[in-house]
């Protein structure tokens, strides 16, 4: 790794470190303080909707009517986004006079967009009209990542409540939580990171389409539409779906590396600040930062590799006589470079973004194993906006359930037991993600519908699969490429593995909220499993690679890993 | 409990041998699917086994046959190890029932109706029935004594040999079914039906018949069961990638990955590891009567604990005379020692012993002519001897300043001064008159039991507090408190102040743990989470309790806790252990099944296994020897520290997270070699 490499590495977790404690404070003062910040400027606003919806957010809901209330919210939306593309011919804010969007790939958009996926079957730029990309998709962007960091408070809640045994055992209003979110948090920083991108060159207009001759001489037609305002909360709430096909390796969504840099810092400023918002509403800041640690030690090793990985020269090159002094640069925006592209990746598969500033299909295979692994972890490493929290919290009762034992007490976690009931919930939630990648991608792999979009044989091609159920039930979105996903069976099955992956682990997750939170609380002592030190995120980050590159490992190991090893011996796919 | 069961070590012929029948028994479907983990292996093994029968009828093979025929035969050994470790645990029980059955003799019951005696069978006996035992007689059922006194040898229950006086009224009046009279004749009312017996219980419980699986127990159930389904996905799923890849999987190979990644060590020794630590708790005789009880003792936060007994010694003693002014020192010794001759409680016997050692008076015979003893009664609170015109007493301070006054003597101030100031260090004043004059004070000092303080200190630093309980007066009690080095105290105890103790703490989200023997117990022992009942208390008081303890050593909560914890430790450290495993597997088994049709891949056999086929063979053969390998641990539990939950955390960690990682990689390479060496390849 270059000096430079460091550098940038060094610069962005130091931005990360320091913005997570005002930022875990912030929120922790929007969902749990007596007084929400800037009562002046955005009370009325929160007041308002409450208004207009009808909520009372002092009404709490029990764990069954948070989830019915996240259900119902998301297939509503999903249902306004599907209606929105089938008719968006009829619709204003199309001056390309783009037509109707195919009913599966309609679907899939909507599903995508609606799990905070934001998986793209199409280009933007040659499918979807203005209306189409502001009120079907940025919507969601805005309002799926608010419902996962309500997700996530409310089982912080359940995990960090102490009530009364008798007291009722909610988890708070969902759409308190949801309004919050957007109202306090989302809007704001989207607000002002748009113009900052605007400062930085990106675009951010109705205009149609411009033809302009090129240096050459040659037409090209340049794309345009309103991509700020979607470019600060594709990253801030971790959506990842570009305005444009090329996301943000586009020069009007990321034009320059300071652009980049701040780009990466919204895609984990939210998770990062959840972690202190945890630690305070558990009492024992210690204890979110023990999980961020966690997170930190995960990211850290997956750019590591991914830096080492992509610094070597592309394997179907090396055996060319070229300067392979920049790496592997196939794929790659020359004015990010390798480790830009490296770091990038990782970071959006990290936190379930999924926007990409480069080509992941054509990282070596070892840079691609690493974010499908960040996928396969569970999106816990930062991981989306409230999923990233709620999914490692269920990691986080794994290993006191797994280890506390040792300790000669059965296992509880901030004081509260964990029984049976939980670890009931809890491996469901574990079952689900691999019951999803591996059954939809060994159906794929044997039969013409998956097979017949792939452009790779062999390892590769399986990968390109893997990476493509394994990026829609995680809720990333992001691609490999090299797979022709626009089809109807691939639209489809997408569209249930990002449904599934979404909804069928938000029900145990908020169940185990529900069960913990009317549980008793055992003060600690000196013979209490300590989870807020050094020691216990050692054995979360264990558990997280364990239970995670365990289930996938078979796999991996007839793609990237056998790539890997077949490229070293000069073969490639 | 015969002694001589209890004495069995773990491997003991008398237990193998019975175990390794029964290991093949539970190969049973119906056995076997009550744990998940297992009934998975066993499909398994069967369905290799179909292989290896289809390979050698038709002739073709994937594999060689040498190789599909010792996987199954190994995958068979892996349910036949797990079933032999716990038939071992069930061993020792069995044994014990068995000598526990010889006892449940069914003898002729002398049944009372309507004050005539009738000769029934005892399995006949309902509860409510009256029936009369003499000497040399089997007690026929439980029950409590209606009238009469008798010495009973409990020796069959307890393995106590020592008889044990039981009585009507009072906390001594259970007797339990199958001990003996050895004198006297009582009159019992049957208290239990047939079957429901302390015996019978007793029975099902050693022979674990009776045993349901514990909270935590099906918690991790749970979680092993998931487990093993995450892995059946990752297996099944492998099938058709594989096809996709053109690499050929034999249903032998892709068997073998997966018996092999689910948790069978942990899920073939969890039931093992559950009997045998009531099973240890058995060998303290102690009996659970849950193993749910088990398993709280290990989460338990607060020890209430007797003074009496479980602190200090069961009496106290006399350690000093001190006189009023004006009065010889001698003059009180003699008194004092006159006023016990007669006195046979421990705290009598000390004073005569003072005096002897000390002041060197001799014991005195005094006959029944010339002195006249007037025992301890709890109306006057005082005891003593009329010798001629002397009257000698001695007794509580405040008895004694009421008697000496009703004489028409006065009570100096002096006498309450001294008695506070022994109050203030711990011991019990007790005051000495001859006629209306008060002559002194002796002090009667409590003796905590040695070690005890250590202990204590153990227990805080697990972080589990201890809370002294007594009937002395809030001085005494702090002086004791401070010399035991318990961490709280609870004075002028009364029963509801100690069930208003235990629901306090619960409040607080503790668990407590206590003893008892009195019927007056009975409410706290059932309201506490831990609640040993000692064997010679009350019926009522062990049926409060989740635990008996036969030999009545209030000491054993101490022991108990320390059996739920190493109960509790051990499924932890072999649960971590049997995940770790998993990550060597895999470096053993992977490139074995994929190096046929990606050579490039040998890299990943980082082990340098012989050959694909000794690699699958050799990590199926080290997770079946495994569990044999884990059997010892699993029945003697892991050894217990007292260290606070970090540095538990860290050393358990390190020896069986990090172990875990290790072990299995020199083991499988070991197995290959010998596998290799064999010529097998």
């Amino acid at each position: 790794m270059t000096a430079a490499a460091w550098g940038q590495l060094a610069l962005f977790s130091a931005l990360v470190l320091l913005t997570t404690k005002p930022l875990g404070v912030y929120m922790a003062r929007v969902f749990e303080g007596e007084h929400r910040p800037f009562p002046r400027i955005l009370g009325p606003f929160e007041r308002f909707l409450f208004r207009l919806s009808g909520v009372d957010p002092s009404v709490e809901q029990t764990w069954v009517r948070y989830a019915a209330s996240v259900l119902a919210f998301s297939l509503f939306s999903l249902l306004v986004t599907y209606v929105i593309l089938r008719l968006q011919g009829f619709l204003v804010f199309n001056p390309q006079k783009l037509a109707a969007v195919d009913p599966a790939l309609a679907f899939n958009t909507s599903a995508s967009f609606t799990t905070n996926t934001n998986w793209q079957a199409y280009g933007g730029e040659s499918t979807m009209s203005y209306l189409s990309q502001m009120a079907g998709l940025a919507w969601h962007n805005f309002i799926s990542a608010a419902a996962g960091i309500g997700i996530a408070i409310a089982l912080a809640r359940g995990l960090t409540r102490r009530r009364a045994p008798d007291a009722p055992r909610t988890l708070g209003n969902f759409w308190a939580d949801l309004i919050r979110a957007t109202v306090y948090v989302l809007l704001p920083l989207s607000l002002l990171f748009a113009l900052l991108l605007v400062s930085q060159g990106v675009i951010q207009n109705l205009s149609a389409y411009r033809e302009v001759t090129t240096l050459e001489g040659g037409k090209q037609v340049i794309a345009l539409g309103p991509v700020a305002s979607q470019e600060a909360i594709k990253e801030l709430g971790t959506n990842g779906g570009g305005f444009f096909n090329a996301n943000s390796a586009h020069p009007f969504e990321n034009p320059s590396p300071f652009t980049n840099l701040v780009e990466l810092w919204l895609i984990f400023a939210i998770p990062a600040g959840l972690t202190y918002t945890y630690g305070r509403m558990a009492r024992d800041t210690r204890q979110g930062w023990a999980i961020l640690a966690a997170m930190a030690v995960l990211f850290l090793g997956g750019t590591l590799v991914a830096h080492w990985a992509e610094s070597r020269p592309n394997q179907a090159l090396a055996s060319l006589a070229l300067d392979h002094g920049a790496g592997n640069m196939e794929g790659k925006e020359v004015r990010f470079g390798t480790a830009a592209s490296a770091l990038f990746a990782t970071v959006t598969t990290d936190a379930s973004c999924g926007a990409v500033n480069s080509m992941h299909d054509s990282f070596n295979p070892l840079g691609g194993l690493v974010p499908l692994v960040n996928i396969q972890l569970g999106e816990v490493i930062f991981g989306g906006v409230g999923a990233g929290l709620y999914g490692m919290l269920i990691f986080v009762i794994l290993s006191v359930f797994i280890a506390g034992l040792m300790v000669g007490r059965t296992p509880e976690y901030l004081g509260k037991k964990v029984e049976s009931r939980e670890m009931k919930l809890a491996m469901l939630y574990v079952l689900i993600f691999p019951l999803i990648i591996l059954g939809l991608t060994a159906w794929a792999s044997v039969t013409q519908w998956g097979t017949s979009s792939l452009n790779n044989a062999g390892p590769h091609g399986l990968s390109e699969m893997i990476y493509a159920f394994t990026s829609g039930t995680g809720n990333n979105g992001s691609a490999f490429a090299g797979l022709n996903a626009n089809t109807t069976w691939w639209n489809t099955l997408l569209a249930v593995a990002m449904l599934g992956g979404r909804f069928l682990m938000i029900i145990p997750a908020l169940g185990i909220a529900g069960s913990m939170v009317g549980k008793k609380v055992v003060p600690a002592g000196p013979g209490t499993f300590p989870t807020n030190g050094p020691l216990f995120t050692f054995l979360l980050v264990s558990v997280v690679l364990i239970v995670g590159a365990l289930t996938f490992f078979p796999a991996l190991s007839l793609g990237p890993i056998v790539e890997h090893f077949a490229g070293l011996a000069g073969k490639v796919y | 409990m015969a002694s001589t069961t209890r004495e069995l070590s773990l491997f003991d012929p008398s237990i193998v041998r019975p175990a390794i029948w029964d290991s093949f028994r539970k190969l049973s479907p119906r056995e076997v699917i009550r744990n998940p983990v297992m009934f998975v292996v066993e499909v398994g093994a069967l369905l290799t086994t179909v292989e290896l029968i289809h390979d050698l009828v038709t002739g073709q093979h994937s594999a060689p046959l040498w190789f599909t025929a010792l996987v199954s035969l190994w995958l068979w050994f892996t349910v036949v190890f797990a079933n032999f470790a716990e038939a071992v645990a069930e061993g020792r029980g069995k044994a014990q029932a068995a000598s526990l059955r010889k006892m449940r003799k069914d003898v002729e019951a002398r049944r009372l109706v309507n004050g005539r005696e009738e000769s029934v069978p005892a399995s006949s006996l309902r509860k409510g029935d009256i029936v009369v035992v003499e000497a040399g007689q089997y007690i026929p059922g439980d029950g409590e004594i209606t009238e009469g006194i008798a010495s009973v040898d409990e020796s069959a229950i307890t393995g106590e040999s020592a008889p044990v006086i039981r009585e009507s009224g009072g906390d001594r009046s259970a007797v339990t079914g199958g001990t003996k009279v050895l004198s006297d004749r009582i009159v019992v009312r049957i208290t239990a039906n047939p079957g429901e017996s302390f015996l019978d219980r007793m029975i099902s419980l050693v022979e674990g018949a009776a045993r349901q699986r514990t909270p935590n127990e099906i918690a991790l159930h749970i979680l092993l069961v998931g487990l093993t389904a995450v892995f059946l996905f990752a297996c099944v799923s492998l099938v058709p990638l594989a096809v996709y890849s053109g690499v050929k999987l034999s249903t032998t190979a892709v068997v073998a990955l997966l018996v092999c990644l689910i948790p069978t060590t942990i899920g073939g020794l969890l039931s093992a590891i559950g009997i045998a630590g009531m099973d240890r708790l058995l060998r303290k005789n102690v009996i659970a009567l849950s193993g749910r009880a088990v398993e709280a003792a290990g989460d338990v936060d607060t020890l209430l604990l007797d003074k009496t007994g479980t602190i200090t010694l069961g009496n106290r003693m006399a350690t000093e005379f001190l006189p009023l002014a004006g009065v010889r020192i001698e003059d009180l010794a003699d008194a004092a020692q006159l006023s016990s001759l007669a006195d046979e409680t421990p705290e009598g016997r000390s004073i005569v012993v003072l005096a002897k050692e000390r002041y060197r008076l001799r014991g005195r015979e005094l006959g029944q002519a010339e002195a006249h003893f007037v025992p301890f009664s709890a109306q006057t609170r005082m005891s003593g001897v009329d010798l001629g015109r002397r009257v000698i007493r001695k007794g509580a301070v405040d008895a004694l300043a009421r008697h000496a006054e009703s004489l028409g003597g006065t009570v100096p101030q002096e006498v309450g001064d001294i008695a506070s100031r022994i109050g203030d260090s711990g011991g019990t004043p007790l005051a000495v008159s001859e006629g209306a004059r008060i002559l002194g004070v002796i002090h009667l000092k409590d003796v905590v039991k040695g070690g005890i303080k250590e202990r204590f200190d153990r227990f805080r630093a697990m972080g589990i507090r201890t809370v002294m309980i007594t009937g002395d007066n809030p001085r005494t009690a702090a002086a004791i408190a401070r010399e035991a080095g318990v961490d709280d105290f609870l004075a002028e105890a009364t029963p509801e102040a100690k069930m208003r103790l235990i629901r306090e703490e619960q409040a607080r989200g503790k668990l407590v743990a206590m003893t008892g023997d009195g019927t007056n117990d009975a409410p706290a022992l059932a309201q506490a989470d831990v609640g040993v009942a000692m064997n010679t208390g009350t019926q009522a008081a062990k049926e409060a309790g989740n635990m008996v303890d036969l030999d009545s050593n209030p000491t054993k909560l101490l022991e108990v806790v320390e059996v739920g914890k190493q109960l509790l430790m051990t499924r932890g450290t072999l649960t971590t252990f049997s995940i770790a495993n998993d990550v060597a597997k895999y470096f053993a088994i992977l490139p074995a099944l994929f190096v046929g049709v990606y050579p490039e891949i040998a890299p990943l056999n980082v082990m340098r296994l012989a050959s694909p086929y000794s690699a699958v063979l050799s990590a199926v053969i080290f997770n079946a020897l495994i569990i044999i390998a884990l059997i010892p641990l699993a029945l003697r539990g892991v050894r217990y520290r007292p260290l606070g939950a970090a540095a538990l955390l860290k050393r358990s960690l390190l020896i069986y997270g990090v172990g875990g990682l290790i072990v299995p990689f020199v083991g499988i390479k070991l197995v290959d070699l010998v596998v290799a060496a064999l010529g097998l390849v």
